[in-house]
């Protein structure tokens, strides 16, 4: 039996990532290059230098918060669904529901249609639009949470236990790690909606993405910088408030002056009790800005693609599960991309 | 079962017993009957619900996940109980989930393959932590560091009582402790343990140092020698005969030679020593006895128990525990002469006039096989606790060597952020000439300004990292200060420390005038 053509040969792995050959544009490289389409703005997939960047307005502000005047040469701003022709491929944006802005690529060219989802997850999640499945040919997708041992649990409940702690505390802080773009809106936005109205207190490098979410009219609720002095250390009088700051400052000398603060990790790791107790958490949160592995699953299942592309992540498991399903499946092993802190 | 699991979860990973005070206190206060009493049995290692081997757990997971997503997640995770509970598929079942409080009697008698049948029908009602703690508690590999002591302070907080008061009555109770939760929530009487072989909690001594010495009215106070043993309390109640640690752990099971001999009916107060000939032997000889879950004959025979007597508690029924000390200490003397026990002696009584001749017998104490003096005031009740002013010991100089710093751990708690945990070395010669071995681990001994000091010195000074630990330059010599050395088969030297603190920092000394391996095995007692 003859074998048949590989789908999408016009799509090539390099050094600097995905490359859309007939387009002559990379997908999320890792490297700068000429011209560029950026699913989100985490440093690992937004890099600063590039000479051409296309990506949903939102994005592109994310960018600029977090590089200052010179991100970019030239941008060009995508709505999602707005289709646009490269040199003969067509190129337009779905929601992936990451973060703010957060996108999948969908590129068609004679007669393919791939999509590269970048990271995604299914969950609500109020500081961003959800996830649209798209069907297609090849589906690319991340696999951070790839095994069957990473199942979220309900965000509800995590911020509940949350909120006891802090009863059960009162005189004591909790501060909680967060990444600065995605997870720290995502965990406010879920604290609020469990009717927390008090001020959150936010570490210096938290506020100005913070700022851009309420640009867009992502409802935050009071945000006060920790810090009070230029020095950068936290405040006092913190005693039985929340405090968000980034992971790496959370048990360091940053939160020294904290009172005594409990210290919280909000990310899809927690669920590995190992992976918490390393870190010298106390108060794990599992909340992740990623799929999990039921939420893979499920998406292969509605996208309906014939062949899975796997980019990052446990690679090996997600490949497995998908030939299990009968769909044709790879790793792709692109290198650059850094998991969820 | 879940309200418990998440106790469990949270327990884990809190460091700081204060956190572990509060939340098993909530716990306590909120859980209902009789879920909260098998905790409690659970928690104080009164109860243990092992029923399933590693292996009957591997085979009801696989009959649910793929073998090769089953392997690299148990690559991923490392615990199997963990992996297990991650990884059960969740379906909707109608089934309720277990409860706690039932859990003993359901699990009791279950052998395989019902046993599985009913665990895999539990797992699919309960969520990921629940699944977590049953699987721990059947396999009985569940570790949240807690002690016995612990919970029972977590419910004397919980309901406002003195943890003394609960040990009073404890090890007449057994699980589910529904009337120790009613006398608590004052629903009703205390329970009555008059007849009980109960524990009743130790008087315990203040530190003295040699300047309060001076100032004490000497002519009040009897001197006898601090034995370096475990402290414990004999029970004896009609056919009842237990042996306490000073915190109320049962630790009957591991001494039959002492408890076999309790023929006598009273409460008394010694130490428990291995002594061989009429000589104390090292500690290091009564360690060898402990935390075992079965003692061998060649064990008894080897390490054979005794016990020096200091006090006695009840004789009989009669509670002397209010009378003074020398009064208490004529009825043990009496107590003895009548009832000859076995395996037992007393603690003499060191005549002494003068401050001078004090200090001359403390300075003999290492050789005397004692840790130092005690100091008892002559009419001294037996309270509870460590009332300040009756009783006093006087240690016996610490021993002292310098070290080098050799590897670096961050404390816990409110040290989190610091390099507290000091692994120190000294040197011997190895096959590429002078090395370093590692002899203990300091966490203690130094102020804060000097912790801030020595946490930036780590920093700047860091070799290697292997996950938690940093390894540091050899180049910090400290003081370190300990209570005696023994062989130790754990330690690559071979030998450890007991107790180790800083007593000094020698920031300025260099790391090759350390002291060597050898003049610590000279140590050894």
């Amino acid at each position: 039996m003859a074998k048949a053509a590989r789908r999408a040969s016009w799509i090539k792995v390099r050094p600097e990532g995905l490359f859309v050959e007939p387009g002559g544009f990379y997908v999320d490289p890792t490297r700068i290059v000429d011209r560029a389409v950026i699913t989100h703005g985490h440093a690992d997939h937004a890099r600063r230098g590039h000479g051409a960047v296309a990506a949903t307005a939102e994005t592109l502000d994310i960018m600029r918060v977090r590089y200052g005047k010179t991100p970019f040469k030239i941008s060009q701003t995508l709505r999602f669904g707005e289709k646009i022709n490269i040199t003969g491929v067509t190129v337009w944006l779905a929601p992936a529901g990451h973060v703010l802005g957060s996108a999948q690529v969908v590129v068609e060219y004679k007669g393919e249609r791939v999509v590269v989802s970048g990271d995604y997850k299914r969950r609500p999640d109020r500081t961003c639009i959800a996830f649209e499945p798209v069907p297609c040919d090849v589906f690319i997708t991340e696999a951070t949470f790839g095994l069957p041992v990473f199942r979220h649990p309900d965000d509800t409940r995590e911020i509940a236990t949350l909120m006891h702690s802090r009863e059960l505390f009162p005189e004591r802080c909790h501060v909680i790690g967060t990444y600065s773009l995605g997870k720290a809106q995502r965990l406010i936005s879920l604290i609020r909606a469990a009717g927390y109205d008090r001020p959150l207190y936010l570490h210096d490098s938290l506020l100005p993405l913070c700022k851009l979410y309420q640009a867009y009219g992502v409802d935050l609720g009071e945000l006060l910088p920790a810090t009070a002095d230029e020095k950068g250390l936290p405040r006092a009088g913190l005693e039985g408030e929340i405090v968000l700051a980034p992971p790496p400052s959370i048990s360091d000398s940053w939160a020294r002056p904290l009172p005594d603060p409990v210290i919280c990790m909000a990310s899809g790791w927690m669920r590995v009790k190992q992976r918490a107790k390393y870190g010298g958490v106390e108060l794990p949160l599992v909340i992740s800005d990623h799929a999990d592995w039921d939420e893979l699953l499920t998406t292969l299942d509605d996208v309906g693609a014939p062949e899975v592309w796997v980019t990052h992540g446990r690679e090996e498991a997600l490949v497995h599960a998908a030939r299990l399903k009968g769909m044709e499946a790879q790793a792709l092993r692109l290198i650059g991309y850094e998991e969820e802190a | 079962m879940e309200q418990f699991a998440h106790l469990l979860d949270r327990l884990l990973y809190a460091p700081q017993k204060i956190t572990k005070l509060k939340l098993m206190a909530d716990y306590f206060i909120h859980a209902p009957d009789p879920d909260r009493g098998i905790a409690l049995a659970l928690l104080t290692g009164a109860l243990d619900l092992k029923n399933a081997k590693p292996a009957l757990i591997r085979q009801l997971v696989m009959q649910r996940v793929d073998p090769d997503l089953f392997r690299w997640s148990h690559d991923f995770v490392g615990d199997l109980a963990e992996t297990v509970a991650l990884i059960w598929p969740e379906r909707a079942t109608n089934a309720a989930p277990p409860r706690l409080g039932e859990l003993p009697e359901q699990l009791a008698g279950l052998k395989a393959p019902e046993a599985g049948e009913q665990l895999a029908g539990w797992l699919d009602t309960l969520d990921a932590t629940g699944r977590w703690a049953l699987l721990k508690l059947v396999t009985g590999s569940l570790k949240v560091g807690v002690s016995a002591r612990l919970a029972k302070a977590a419910l004397g907080d919980a309901f406002e009582t003195s943890v003394d008061e609960i040990e009073e009555i404890w090890h007449g109770l057994e699980a589910p402790y529904e009337p120790l939760f009613a006398w608590l929530e004052g629903r009703a009487p205390r329970p009555d343990m008059s007849n009980r072989a109960v524990f009743r909690p130790l008087m315990l001594a203040n530190s003295l140092d040699d300047m309060e010495l001076v100032k004490l009215p000497l002519a009040d106070y009897a001197a006898e020698w601090k034995w370096d043993g475990l402290r414990v309390q004999l029970a004896a109640r009609g056919s009842e005969r237990r042996l306490y640690s000073r915190t109320g752990d049962d630790i009957s099971a591991a001494f039959p030679d002492i408890v076999d001999f309790m023929t006598f009916e009273g409460v008394l107060d010694g130490e428990l020593l291995v002594v061989r000939e009429g000589e104390v032997a090292p500690f290091d000889d009564l360690r060898q006895r402990l935390n075992r879950k079965r003692t061998t004959a060649k064990m008894l025979q080897q390490h054979p128990a005794h016990i020096r007597l200091y006090d006695i508690l009840f004789d009989g029924t009669e509670d002397l525990r209010g009378l003074g000390f020398e009064a208490r200490r004529a009825r043990l003397e009496a107590f003895w002469g009548r009832e000859q026990p076995e395996r037992t002696d007393l603690s003499e009584l060191i005549p002494f006039d003068s401050v001078e001749a004090l200090e001359a017998l403390r300075a003999g104490s290492r050789s005397a096989q004692s840790e130092g003096l005690m100091l008892k005031h002559r009419h001294s009740v037996y309270q509870a606790g460590r009332p300040a002013g009756p009783w006093f010991k006087w240690k016996r100089d610490a021993l002292t060597a310098d070290a080098v710093v050799m590897y670096v751990q961050r404390g816990q708690g409110r040290r989190s952020s610091f390099y507290s945990d000091y692994t120190v070395g000294a040197w011997r010669d190895g096959e590429e000439g002078a090395e370093l071995v590692p002899v203990g681990k300091a966490c203690s001994g130094f102020t804060d300004e000097e912790l801030k000091k020595l946490d930036k010195w780590v920093r700047d000074n860091t070799a290697n990292r292997f996950g938690p630990v940093r390894e540091v330059t050899q180049s910090l010599v400290v003081e370190v200060a300990f209570d005696s050395v023994h062989r130790s088969s754990r330690h690559k030297s071979g030998v450890a420390m007991r107790c180790p603190r800083f007593h000094r920092i020698r920031w300025d000394k260099p790391a090759e005038e350390a002291d060597r391996l050898e003049s610590l095995e000279k140590l050894i007692d």
